[in-house]
């Protein structure tokens, strides 16, 4: 699967999922409502069982305690599903300049898939890539959207 | 009256005018050069005048100077009076009144009563496909002839002829080289804000005549003219792998700058044109590197593990300043180009990026960053002289017009919630911080001035 998957994106597509599954099994009277929660090792999954996404501080490419939580679960994650690979997208707030935060979400991408290395996932199963400040989760200019865009995505390729 | 200097010599405006025998690939279509051939002063024994009583920029920006520009006629010799018009008014530095197009001498008195110094007169012939156009200049004040030039081209380059002779009104009265015969290369966004489309794409640099160059697939960043104007460095993020690409304007083709691991980005072209200094990403941080075009050799130049990014060469292409947040945040340092230790050059308030130098050599121009906000400056390569020319939400990727007077940059305002209220285009300044202007390129950003158009 070679599409971009963030948050919400995640989810719709899911549901989506689930629309086609209900077509595909429309003949047959199977009911929906079979398909319960996400398809195991899909982006979705990731999403509900360990999170797609840590934060950081204002320039910053430290992990948190929480981004540390969030990077086990997707190790252990990744650990149940090995066969799914990944690409972690860093991403900035828009209070820096153009090209400076290309390499500083490169900066936070890597450090994500650092952490998820020495928890054990193989390096050639990730791999990274920096959107600067041109992908913004939250679109809004106030401090809760910079927080929400000071970020490292992982999506299932 | 201050004493009468030679300002430019004749040939010049021929050779403004054969500076740009070939439009491209993304022009409106080339039919051979412009042609131009001088137009001597009727029964004047002088010929021309030397030149006009000599007057500064500096002086012009706080009196711009009165031109008197009459009409050259109705339909597109009336569209050329226009662009002439709005490039010497819009540059701040003259004051246009139009006039009804004088028979026979100019009624220089008439016109000094008015206040004005200069008067353009000439005329527009339209033979088959192509244009000729007279266009005389005059020293309202002696009732000298200054120029006298016939440009004769395809009548498809109409705006070319009228920036030529805008900058050639511009090199005699004010005895520097003008820009309105340039470009600018851009990126055109549309789209929600947390998804923007973005294209590539050029426009003349009054705003006219914009197209895009790609179609908005991929994320696209950054473009940067060669010193031929033949060509872009620029990023893309095709098949979701962030690399710089050449984009070649004569022929449309696009082919892909070094085969890095990491993110190459940051590209700039060197003062010869023959290599391409850009940043790849490593680790935690991004390297520079040069990449020698007819080879495609490279050259890696810093290591600092640190993010070293947005390089860019003095005129002389021996030291390029870049960004670099090796002490901890990111600050402007020179370097020489061959690489070597690093001089920190910004120590105001905050961070500072986005650095360029100015063709003329004498200014690197930045964004700073402080308290959330940024702002637009200049200053001396050595650090000293900082001055802060504009501020706002976001004022970044500067870039200067091929004189060195002007300055195009990005300016954002701030978006509210759901993003309503945010906006991004393209604005130009005077290195004094004078007369900020917006450009109507719409949704836009990541200007990049051409050089004199070739």
């Amino acid at each position: 699967m070679k599409l971009k998957l963030f948050g919400a994106a995640g989810l719709a597509l899911f549901l989506a999922a689930c629309s086609d599954h209900a077509n595909k099994n429309a003949n047959t009277g199977a009911a929906m409502q079979q398909q319960v929660g996400p398809v195991p090792g899909s982006e979705a999954d990731l999403v509900a069982t360990a999170g797609d996404r840590v934060l950081f501080a204002l320039n910053q490419n430290t992990l948190s305690s929480d981004a540390k939580a969030t990077l086990d679960k997707q190790a252990a994650w990744l650990a149940k599903y090995p066969q799914v690979h990944v690409q972690i997208a860093g991403n900035c707030d828009d209070r820096g300049t153009e090209e400076y935060n290309i390499a500083l979400g490169e900066r936070r991408a890597n450090a994500a898939h650092d952490y998820l290395v020495a928890k054990g996932v193989d390096a050639s199963r990730i791999t990274t890539i920096s959107y600067g400040k041109d992908r913004p989760t939250a679109v809004g200019d106030d401090e809760a959207s910079w927080a929400q865009n000071r970020n490292a995505i992982t999506a299932v390729q | 009256m201050s004493s009468v200097k030679p300002l430019i010599p004749d040939d010049d405006a021929a050779r403004l005018a054969s500076a740009f025998s070939r439009r491209g690939f993304m022009g409106a279509g080339v039919a051979g050069g412009l042609m131009a051939t001088p137009l001597f002063a009727a029964g004047a024994a002088h010929a021309q005048d030397a030149g006009a009583a000599e007057i500064t920029v500096d002086q012009a920006r706080t009196a711009p100077i009165p031109i008197v520009l009459p009409s050259l006629g109705s339909g597109v010799a009336q569209q050329i009076t226009d662009v002439i018009s709005a490039d010497l008014g819009n540059c701040g530095l003259f004051r246009p009144i139009s006039a009804s197009m004088p028979q026979g001498t100019p009624p220089f008195a008439t016109y000094k009563s008015m206040g004005a110094r200069a008067v353009m007169t000439g005329k527009v012939v339209e033979q088959g496909s192509s244009l000729r156009v007279e266009f005389r200049l005059w020293d309202v004040l002696t009732g000298k002839q200054l120029q006298g030039t016939a440009y004769t081209a395809g009548s498809q380059d109409w705006r070319r002829i009228a920036h030529v002779i805008a900058d050639v009104i511009y090199s005699r009265l004010l005895g520097e080289q003008g820009y309105f015969n340039s470009r600018i290369a851009y990126i055109a966004r549309s789209g929600p804000r947390a998804r923007q489309i973005t294209r590539l794409a050029i426009m003349d640099q009054d705003g006219a005549d914009s197209r895009y160059l790609t179609n908005g697939q991929w994320l696209t960043l950054t473009p940067r003219f060669n010193p031929a104007n033949s060509e872009l460095a620029f990023m893309s993020y095709a098949n979701y792998r962030p690399r710089v690409y050449l984009f070649n304007l004569n022929t449309g083709q696009q082919r892909l700058l070094g085969d890095f691991t990491g993110i190459s980005f940051a590209p700039r072209f060197a003062p010869n044109g023959q290599s391409v200094i850009l940043s790849v990403t490593r680790g935690s941080g991004s390297d520079i590197f040069v990449v020698d075009l007819a080879t495609m050799a490279r050259r890696q130049i810093t290591s600092s593990g640190a993010i070293d990014t947005s390089p860019s060469y003095s005129p002389d292409g021996s030291q390029i300043v870049f960004n670099s947040d090796r002490g901890g945040s990111q600050q402007l340092y020179i370097m020489s180009a061959s690489g070597g230790e690093a001089k920190r050059i910004s120590y105001g308030h905050g961070r500072y990026g986005s650095p360029v130098w100015s063709p003329r050599g004498d200014l690197i121009a930045f964004s700073r960053i402080a308290n959330g906000s940024f702002s637009l400056g200049v200053m001396a390569p050595d650090g000293t002289g900082e001055r802060i020319l504009t501020e706002g939400f976001t004022v970044e990727s500067p870039t200067f017009c091929p004189n060195g007077r002007v300055l195009a940059f990005c300016r954002q305002s701030s978006a509210g919630a759901n993003g309503a209220g945010f906006a991004t285009g393209i604005n130009t300044i005077d290195i004094t911080g004078f007369h900020e202007r917006a450009l109507p390129a719409g949704s836009s950003s990541d200007p990049a001035w051409s050089g004199l158009n070739k």
